[in-house]
């Protein structure tokens, strides 16, 4: 008996030991091993590009630096001594995953917390809704829903508070001339030096801005973005780039730039977007006297539709009448050979899906629980960005092009759909079945052409080596809207016809910033 | 007595153990009980499973869902068992799988789904007072047969993982009543989705999504006679990592998939050695994270061929 367990445990425990040794699973995330950042241009000139709300850089205050001589500046650089005197592994991880890039960082946590707060609220026991409030964050449901129209406008804002902080700071920067810590005695440089003055710190504007303005947009988790911030600027300290002096000074810069754009956001009308039942009932009412099916919600219970006031907030880059002027035409008629015949397309995709058909719908869904289409532009963006080599301000002013392209196109795509409110295909024939979830919101002009028009736009625009990529790439998204079987194929075409028009202002506004291509 | 016994275990035996994830028909099938088929004989069988729930744990908050209804898996599978020798089976599986949503506008999806393929040694066997003390290893590996995609829960038709896994059983005998307690340990494989990002508790950049391992545990207990057989079967299946499903959002493939079951097997067997044996049971999951709730029914056409030379003649 001894001989045959002998027999029977030996094989089993070399076959474990060596089975569940065998597999290395890590997953190896692209954004994680980004190099640390050497601008190939420190675009010493954008003190004189033209930012987006401010006007003069000079109502900000930002104290003259402490002399490099004196007793609190020696007190600083002591401070950074005793970082790089006993770095640990954990301190080296945070300058690694800080030195990619101030704007790049923060431009993935909001990716992160867009994805984590976009899910729709859950119904009350009674069938209907509950809505976010911006003056009670903490309660179920949590503020903000942030769907796509909510994320375009939050990525806008924080990018362009960025680029105008970031304008602020250079002219600061050049006004004080203070070279960084990294060129002093004793204090080593472990991220690429650069020329560029270090006070007020371009890395503390970027985070004072961001965590000024994510207070309003993202209340509920002002504890976590305090804390990354917290984090870079000890990034900063540890990499010998600044002392605490150009830190905090760089903050309270960004906080003020951002408090600019904070008066903005509260008057933009997005508070707003939301409506009221009476509201959603008047949108039925005006579409049924034109003769048209009007937009019913396909969910269980029926849900309120989406921000049906988003079509009002204020956009940057044109003024609310030409919101009108990009409306385009109305859909086809719901009584008309057209649209019928446009229903059966989308059910001929519905029946027979093929799997490279399904992987472009997956690819691009973007949907709940997701950075949005916007923030898959934002991704697509920086793997390209981090090829360049730009500056800061660069990285910024090029994200507040993209992104506040991308909130303006949501305005227009808003408004169109609310202005003619019209059904989804599978309300028109209920044997259309869906390879992606259907956005609660009317079907006409389809939101992912509008978003990835615009950024398409904007991109080619910055960077035209890439030739058609990124127009490709937006028609790969706008067209998996219809395989998807969610969208007619006019919401597809005459979204991205929209999204382009409106990448041309931003494009026409990056040709006039007086920062180049 | 246990000379008859012995005859038992050398005889072919199917169980199937469904691990009912939010869509996935895991096939644990004829490695989760003590018997063996005989050395050349050969046993095909053809399954059909119907799994439906329409109550799912979101985490721990037990919910139901009215823009899916009712969540329906049917499984059509394949599979084959053969005795190598008398203390080495080899055993795989074929499954067909088609997925439905009773309400809401997502499309079902359908194809064939992982093979699975098996080698049960029986290790150790002694008689202990009047009955027989068995020992068990089943080896086990499953590949996905087609390209399906893992990231359209509930309604994909599987997770898409390669597994490796090993099961450990013990089964003691005596008269016609059993008493058998497993234990199994599942490799997973990352998973490759159509996304190139994706959200668990933080956005991951990568189009891989890391595959926590699975427990299993089994207990089980019933009447085994060379004709009929009816048992009652317990399990408990853990995700030892992943995530919990946010509230209102979809399920995903590295969920922390866990759950509680409960069934009931029957086989009936109509020849001797060789011929027609019919099987069928069900299961419930009784408590789950992160998964249906799920009702299965299955039953299953059984014929035993045997190539050994002294049926040759």
């Amino acid at each position: 008996m001894k001989r045959h367990l002998l027999n029977f445990i030996l094989p089993v425990a070399v076959s474990a030991i060596v089975f569940l040794g065998s597999c290395n699973k890590a997953v190896i995330d692209r954004t994680a091993n980004i190099p640390a950042l050497a601008p190939s241009n420190i675009d010493l000139n954008a003190d004189t590009w033209k930012p987006v709300l401010i006007t003069d850089p000079t109502v900000f205050t930002v104290a003259a630096p402490d002399a490099t001589n004196s007793p609190a500046y020696v007190a600083d650089l002591n401070e950074i001594k005793a970082y790089q005197s006993g770095l640990t592994s954990d301190q080296r991880a945070i300058i690694d995953y800080w030195s990619a890039g101030a704007v790049l960082r923060w431009n993935e946590i909001l990716r992160d917390l867009v994805a984590k707060h976009n899910l729709p609220p859950y119904q009350n026991p009674d069938g209907t809704y509950p809505a976010p409030s911006s003056t009670n964050p903490f309660a179920y449901p949590q503020f903000p829903f942030s769907n796509p129209p909510y994320a375009a406008r939050a990525y806008a804002y924080v990018s362009a508070a960025q680029y105008d902080a970031l304008i602020a700071a250079y002219h600061f920067k050049k006004l004080y001339n203070r070279a960084a810590p990294y060129n002093m005695a004793g204090v080593e440089a472990l991220i690429p030096k650069s020329t560029l003055p270090s006070y007020p710190s371009e890395d503390a504007v970027v985070a004072g801005a961001t965590v000024e303005i994510m207070k309003l947009l993202f209340p509920t988790e002002i504890a976590y973005i305090e804390q990354k911030a917290a984090e870079e600027m000890q990034y900063r300290m540890m990499a010998g780039a600044n002392v605490r002096g150009e830190l905090t000074a760089g903050q309270s810069l960004g906080a003020q730039v951002a408090d600019v754009f904070a008066a903005r956001a509260r008057a933009d009308n997005a508070g707003k977007a939301i409506g009221t039942p009476a509201i959603w009932t008047q949108l039925q009412v005006t579409t049924a006297a034109r003769g048209e099916t009007f937009w019913i919600s396909l969910e269980t219970p029926s849900r309120p539709p989406m921000l049906p006031l988003f079509g009002k907030v204020i956009p940057f880059l044109f003024d609310t009448t030409t919101v009108k002027a990009l409306r385009p035409g109305p859909p086809n008629l719901t009584n008309s050979a057209a649209f019928k015949q446009e229903v059966a397309e989308v059910l001929s995709y519905s029946k027979n899906p093929t799997r490279e058909h399904q992987e472009q719908v997956q690819f691009w869904a973007d949907g709940a629980g997701t950075y949005t289409p916007t923030g898959h532009w934002n991704a697509i963006a920086e793997a390209e960005f981090v090829k360049q080599g730009y500056s800061e301000v660069r990285w910024a002013r090029n994200y507040a092009l993209l992104n506040m392209a991308e909130m303006d196109v949501a305005i227009c795509c808003w408004d169109t759909k609310y202005f003619y409110f019209n059904q989804r295909p599978t309300q028109a024939n209920p044997n259309i079945k869906t390879l992606t979830g259907i956005p609660n919101f009317p079907s006409y002009t389809s939101g992912h052409s509008n978003f990835s028009a615009a950024a398409a736009t904007v991109l080619t625009y910055l960077l035209p080596d890439r030739g058609t990529k990124f127009t490709d790439l937006a028609n790969q998204a706008a067209l998996s809207r219809l395989y998807g079987a969610i969208h007619y194929r006019s919401d597809v075409e005459v979204g991205l016809t929209t999204g382009a028009a409106v990448g041309q202002y931003a494009v026409k506004r990056a040709q006039t910033d007086g920062a180049g291509n | 007595m246990t000379k008859h016994l012995r005859l038992y275990l050398n005889r072919y035996f199917v169980v199937l153990c469904f691990l009912s994830f939010f869509s996935k028909a895991a096939h644990a099938q004829t490695d989760a009980d003590a018997l063996m088929i005989p050395k050349n004989v050969f046993c095909g069988e053809l399954m059909y499973d119907h799994s439906s729930w329409d109550n799912y744990w979101e985490g721990t908050f037990k919910r139901t869902n009215g823009n899916i209804g009712t969540v329906t898996t049917n499984t059509y599978s394949a599979m084959g068992n053969y005795g190598i020798t008398n203390k080495l089976d080899f055993l795989f599986s074929v499954p067909y799988v088609t997925t439905n949503a009773s309400a809401g506008t997502l499309k079902g999806q359908s194809g064939f789904q992982d093979l699975s393929i098996s080698l049960k040694w029986l290790a150790f066997q002694t008689e202990i007072g009047k009955g027989i003390f068995s020992i068990h290893a089943i080896g086990e590996a499953t590949i996905p047969l087609s390209n399906y995609e893992p990231d359209f829960l509930p309604l994909s038709i599987g997770l898409h993982a390669e597994t490796a896994s090993l099961r450990g059983l013990l089964n003691y005998q005596t008269g016609r009543f059993f008493v058998a307690g497993a234990a199994q340990y599942i490799q997973r494989s990352d998973v490759t989705i159509d996304q190139d990002a994706y959200y668990t508790t933080q956005e991951i950049y990568s189009n891989k999504v890391y595959m926590p391992n699975v427990t299993n545990f089994l207990f089980s207990t019933g009447f085994r006679s060379l004709q009929f057989n009816a048992e009652a079967i317990i399990q408990q299946t853990t995700t030892h990592g992943g995530f919990d499903i946010r509230k209102n959002d979809m399920p995903f493939p590295s969920n922390e998939m866990n759950m509680t079951t409960a069934g009931v097997l029957f086989k009936y067997t109509f020849g001797s050695t060789t011929g027609f044996e019919l099987t069928a049971g069900g299961n419930r999951v009784l408590d789950g994270r992160n998964v249906g709730q799920s009702t299965d029914f299955f039953a299953g056409v059984l014929y035993l061929f045997d190539f050994s030379k002294k049926d040759k003649k």
